[in-house]
């Protein structure tokens, strides 16, 4: 017993890192193979690829343009994951958040900057926040799914958001102007971090938000009852601990997070928000948190991997004339194997026909910290019982 | 030596296993395990917890599909690697959880998985073979109710319905009294004694003494998956031989019990608590008791007669209807469990892994769970990472608890570090009072002590202390004071002077004494 | 009398339009929500469907689109099943990969096979006799193969939910895996082939989308109905008939909407679209404690 735990120790520790890389590979071969078979260049598509992230000063910059939301969609996630809740609904956070911030972000241009820059992040913040905390809301009171109330939430933020961008009031009422509400004031607008490029300061706020998620989730009480919460719904009962207002604490800052990330694509790059702009960042978002394991470090690298094929894929598509949504094949393809664990085993145990137990694979336990995704506390407290 | 003694029945045995050897990664859960039933008789199956009995039967039934050894049912060599084989050839097994749909009819659950169900279900004519069925053992059931609407007993009986109902001929009873209540246990021998009359086997699962006496023919123990003996109830004189064999030797471990004066003025008083549980039923009625300072009231009692609820209302996690529950003349009825845990009351879960640990966590991070909030850890709202490193370390030294790091997560200490890890925290936060559950449930004899031993060292600094626990034994052990609970009530109650076994187990049957 | 009549029946037509992709998805996933797996790669599943049916109809005609739709749902289903059930990785997390993966891969196979075909979509089908009824006869007999089939597939899943051997076995293993692993069913192989199934019907489901609704592939033209499926299978309570219902009224929602674009209300009809959605999340508020949800909902079985 003692020793299957050092073994499964080592292997967890291994894994963090092994696991994404190795499902990278095996992607970029598989999306390798699948453009061959496409009859693409696929060598000068990956070339044009490594350009397109690597290549030059602005290719770097555009590779953390396209990071900077995801950091924040994935930290959405990752928070409510940590507190045992799924949220799905990154995307019409984000949304939430850019609508109420822009709509504060055009007006009151008499503000000095800063001030106005508290009230635009405020309401990104408390828009996007309380479309999540809906969702917990409903999830404590109702028992309702939060998995498909997110997701419903979606789509009604994106309704609401085709709205705002063809009617009165919110609507920009330039004349001949496609829909989309009106832009941001020149002031709040975020500054280049590298002039010629499009890498505005937001990218540090994505860092800054990350370093916050940190501290609070592993640095705070409430942070760590959170934890709790996710790790055992029952330990924080028996704690005491305030479960219920925390389910929906957690999911106000997952969505109040997701809104910032919204609201600062609008001041960094977009300037006006318009129908789609942020279109796949909330799904992308939980890939990258899922990717990353819901650890700051491992967001940010995940976020900047997405971000990268991101951007690099743009340039794949005009100087190999390979469709960019090659990128989310490829994406799609990293998330399968990196969050599969059990992959190795599996194969192990394959390969290996001959070895007598095959029982003895089964003894994986299913809740390493890097396995055990996604689980909602209420399914979780009634996993299979310790194992004698 | 025992073995001798068994070879007089020339009856065929109906299932022998021989060397049956089964290991979960490296732990080696049965080791050589030979095991031979007659047909016709009842056989039961003796060890302690994690003795190896279930993981011997599981075999058997097929659930594991791999297993080294030979089993040979009815004289023939077979291969059970999976439960349909084993239903197959007339094995039955009433699991100890047991294996029913609560949203699906009883016939349902009956017919469910049938290798001879035809496509379209016949469900009318399948309960009336059941009812039929159910007739001929005297266990009326209705067929069209949904299982979630019978009681315990009744779910049993239709798990034995159901392995009927499919042509078992050799059942299994996993600790079947383990659930019941003492009449639902009676209820339970008749139909054993009635499928026994039928001519089938029964395999008993137990380790409950007194049962096996009562209903079996032969009994085979194991120990720490070995064979420890097989015996003819018969030629069994004495229990405490029985005892011995599943236990092993004596232990010398013994409890360092040192004279400690007993307070006078009670520390926790509790008057008249009632609770409801689960399913709205009133399981804990005007219940009154108190504690003294470095006392131990150990409480008694089949599993399901209402402790569960009492533990959940005295450390807030269940609602109390009424009543008062007074620590040092405060009372904290319904106050929840952060004010609970605030007020010195520490509480050691029945299920460590349930509710006493997030398991994905830390150890430091588990080891702060009751407290975190206290400046001792936490300040402005911010974990002091520094005192709470510091206090891990201490406490795992303090209670041997065997760890590579602290940051590594508690789900991989063993079972007994486990246990110490959550008996660390509720100790050394120096309740005033303490509420253990089981606390030595699934530990291996030398934690067990460990763990009683720091319990005893908690109630000579005066803590008043509650035990329950499943194992009667262990509760008289500890307890200067035992309380019998029955359905929701307290039956009797006697001193460590007084203590006496037969009176007990009547009490816990549901007999007051006159 | 003559024109309420008129509205009646293109209303209700241009609901079953809506209604056929989102019922037909749908009772494939409540097949498999009843065998304990929560399929929210559904969207990405009909998002591959549509394109191959394009593809298909584009170069073998409708048929060829019906069959690689269908072909093309049994292999990401098969992805999916792979990758939750024998490898045991959490259903919603291979779900939200796997719609990112399908929208990579319809945008790459469209550009790469479809740019410059023409597509044939699906033909209508009268049905000879019942389709000359005065306004039932174009309204219920004037369709393409497939709606026939969906609707008939609803009493036909019902019973076999409820009545047959296997619906028995589904049910069991959403509920309580262990029970059945005892009586001697292959969770695993039950719900791989559920799986497959809803697969199959989600494949198909897509093709009417793109062959269907239109007779053209469009990138992201599912565009959340693989959501919207599943809401439909929690809004109908896990039942097939319950399905039939829920994407009905979504369907009248749509096509209340397009009654209404040409009224003075018509700059509003982002709220009649949110309708189906906001239903669906009221509608959890009061069934979640009725509900036919499984028990073993979401979590794979570990055999022990």
């Amino acid at each position: 017993m003692k020793q299957n735990a050092k073994q499964f120790r080592f292997s967890s520790g291994l894994k963090q890192l092994l696991l994404p890389l190795f499902s990278l590979v095996l992607a970029l071969a598989l999306g390798y193979l699948t453009m061959l078979l496409m009859g693409y260049d696929a060598t000068k598509a990956y070339q044009s690829l490594w350009q397109g992230i690597f290549g030059s000063t602005n290719a770097i910059a555009e590779s953390l343009v396209q990071t900077t939301p995801l950091i924040f969609t994935a930290v959405s996630y990752a928070l409510a994951f940590k507190a045992g809740l799924i949220n799905l609904g990154g995307e019409g956070q984000l949304y939430m958040g850019a609508v109420w911030g822009s709509v504060l972000g055009s007006r009151l241009s008499g503000l000095p900057t800063w001030l106005h820059w508290g009230v635009i992040f405020a309401a990104a913040f408390a828009g996007g926040a309380i479309w999540g905390a809906i969702s917990g809301l409903l999830k404590v009171r109702f028992k309702a799914s939060e998995l498909i109330t997110t997701i419903m939430l979606n789509y009604i933020a994106l309704e609401w958001v085709s709205f705002c961008v063809t009617n009165l009031p919110f609507k920009d009422q330039t004349a001949g102007a496609a829909p989309r509400m009106p832009a941001v004031a020149d002031n709040v607008k975020l500054s280049l971090l590298l002039p010629r490029t499009r890498l505005h300061s937001g990218f540090l706020l994505a860092l800054l938000a990350l370093l916050l998620y940190y501290l609070f989730m592993w640095r705070t009480t409430k942070g760590y009852e959170l934890r709790v919460s996710g790790q055992n719904p029952n330990a924080a009962l028996y704690a005491g601990m305030p479960v219920k207002t925390n389910a929906v604490l957690a999911f106000g800052l997952a969505g109040g997070m997701a809104g910032l990330g919204g609201i600062i694509n609008i001041l960094g790059l977009q300037y006006f928000l318009t129908e789609g702009f942020a279109s796949g960042l909330g799904f992308s978002g939980v890939a990258v948190a899922l990717l990353g394991n819901s650890q700051p470090l491992g967001i940010l690298l995940a976020a900047f991997l997405f971000g990268a094929l991101n951007a690099g894929g743009i340039r794949m598509q005009t100087a190999a004339a390979v469709p960019s949504a090659m990128i989310s094949m490829i994406q799609g393809i990293i998330i399968f194997f990196a969050v599969s664990p059990y992959l190795f085993t599996w194969l192990w145990t394959r390969l290996r026909p001959d070895q007598s137990s095959r029982s003895q694979t089964l003894q994986a336990p299913p809740s390493s910290a890097a396995i055990s995704l996604a689980i909602a506390p209420d399914q979780r407290k009634s996993e299979p019982e310790e194992k004698r | 030596m025992q073995h001798a003694t068994e070879q007089a029945t020339a009856a065929v045995p109906a299932l022998q296993m021989k060397q049956i050897t089964k290991r979960f990664g490296h732990f080696t859960a049965l080791n050589q395990v030979d095991l031979s039933v007659n047909t016709g008789e009842v056989h039961a199956l003796l060890g302690e917890n994690g003795a190896g009995k279930s993981t011997l039967m599981n075999c058997l039934f097929g659930l594991y599909g791999q297993y080294d050894g030979t089993i040979y049912w009815e004289g023939a060599p077979v291969k059970i690697t999976d439960t349909q084989t084993a239903i197959r050839l007339g094995i039955g097994m009433v699991h100890q959880h047991f294996m029913l749909i609560p949203v699906m009819s009883v016939i349902e659950n009956v017919v469910l998985g049938m290798a001879d169900n035809h496509c379209v279900l016949d469900l009318k004519a399948a309960a009336r073979r059941f009812t039929q069925l159910s007739q001929t053992y005297h266990l009326a059931l209705d067929p069209w109710v949904k299982v979630e609407q019978l009681s315990v007993g009744q779910q049993q009986r239709l798990e034995i319905l159901k392995a009927l109902y499919r042509h078992a001929r050799l059942l299994i009873l996993d600790e079947p009294t383990a659930v019941l209540t003492p009449e639902e246990v009676e209820g339970l021998f008749d139909i054993v004694a009635r499928l026994k009359a039928e001519g089938h086997t029964v395999i008993f699962i137990s380790h409950k003494l007194n049962e096996v006496m009562k209903i079996c023919d032969r009994c085979t123990i194991l120990r720490n998956g070995t064979v420890a003996a097989t015996l003819k109830i018969s030629q069994i004189r004495d229990r405490k031989m029985l005892a011995r064999l599943m236990v092993g030797d004596e232990t010398d471990l013994d409890l360092h019990e040192s004279a400690c004066s007993v307070g006078s003025q009670a520390l926790l008083e509790v008057k008249q608590l009632s609770c409801r549980g689960d399913y709205g039923q009133l399981s804990c009625k005007k219940l009154s008791f108190a504690i003294r300072p470095g006392e131990i009231l150990g409480i008694c009692g089949v599993d399901g007669n209402g402790q569960r609820e009492l533990v959940e209302c005295l450390t807030g996690l269940r609602q109390a209807e009424t009543g008062q529950y007074l620590v040092r003349g405060r009372d904290l009825l319904n106050c929840g469990a952060r004010q609970l845990l605030k007020c010195g009351v520490s509480h050691i879960p029945e299920d460590r892994l349930k509710y006493g640990l997030a398991s994905g966590m830390n150890l430091e991070e588990n080891l702060i769970l009751a407290d975190y909030p206290t400046p001792a850890f936490a300040r402005w709202g911010w974990l002091r990472s520094g005192r709470i490193r510091r206090h891990a370390q201490t406490l795992c030294q303090r209670y041997r608890v065997r760890f590579n790091s602290l940051k590594q997560p508690a789900a991989e200490l063993s079972g007994g570090n486990q246990q110490k890890l959550v008996a660390a925290r509720e100790l050394d936060r120096q309740p005033e009072l303490l509420i253990a559950v089981h606390p030595s449930r699934g530990l291996d004899v030398g934690a067990a002590r460990f763990v009683q031993n720091a319990i005893l060292t908690m109630k000579q600094k005066g803590t008043a202390i509650l035990y329950i626990a499943g194992e009667l034994d262990e509760v008289l052990e500890m307890s200067d004071r035992i309380l019998v609970m029955y359905e929701g009530q307290f039956i009797g109650q006697q001193t460590r002077a007084e203590y006496d076994r037969t009176q007990i187990g009547l009490m816990m049957a549901g007999t007051p004494l006159s | 009398m003559e024109g309420i009549l008129n509205t009646l029946t293109n209303f209700i037509s241009a609901d079953f339009r809506t209604a056929v992709p989102l019922l037909l998805c749908a009772l494939g996933l409540v097949f498999s929500e009843r065998a304990g797996i929560v399929n929210i790669a559904a969207e990405g599943l009909m998002l591959i469907a549509a394109v191959s049916a394009a593809i298909g109809s584009a170069y073998l005609g409708p048929w060829g689109g019906a069959l690689l739709a269908g072909v093309s749902g049994l292999a990401g289903a098969l992805i999916f099943a792979f990758f939750t059930i024998t490898l045991r990785a959490n259903q919603i997390v291979v779900g939200t990969a796997f719609n990112i993966f399908a929208a990579g891969l319809s945008v790459t196979l469209n550009r790469r096979f479809l740019s410059g075909m023409t597509v044939t979509g699906y033909s209508l089908r009268p049905i000879p006799g019942l389709s000359q009824l005065p306004i039932l006869g174009d309204l219920l007999f004037n369709w393409q193969l497939l709606v026939y089939l969906t609707f008939l597939a609803v009493p036909l899943l019902q019973f076999m939910l409820y009545r047959s051997n296997l619906g028995l076995k589904i049910r069991a293993t959403g509920e309580q895996p262990r029970a059945c692993d005892s009586v001697g069913i292959k969770v695993n192989r039950v719900r791989t082939g559920v799986v497959l199934f809803s697969g199959i019907l989600a494949g198909l489901a897509g093709s009417y989308v793109s062959l269907g609704q239109a007779s053209t592939f469009i990138e992201g033209m599912v565009a959340g109905k693989g959501f919207m499926a599943l809401a439909v299978c929690v809004f109908g309570n896990y039942t097939p008939i319950g399905a039939l219902g829920a994407a009905l009224l979504f369907g009248a929602a749509d096509a209340l909407k397009y009654r209404l674009l040409t009224t003075a209300l018509g700059s509003y009809y982002q709220f009649l679209n949110m309708l189906p959605y906001a239903i669906t999340v009221v509608s959890l508020m009061f069934l979640s404690r009725h509900s036919n949800k499984p028990a073993a909902s979401g979590k794979p079985y570990i055999k022990e």
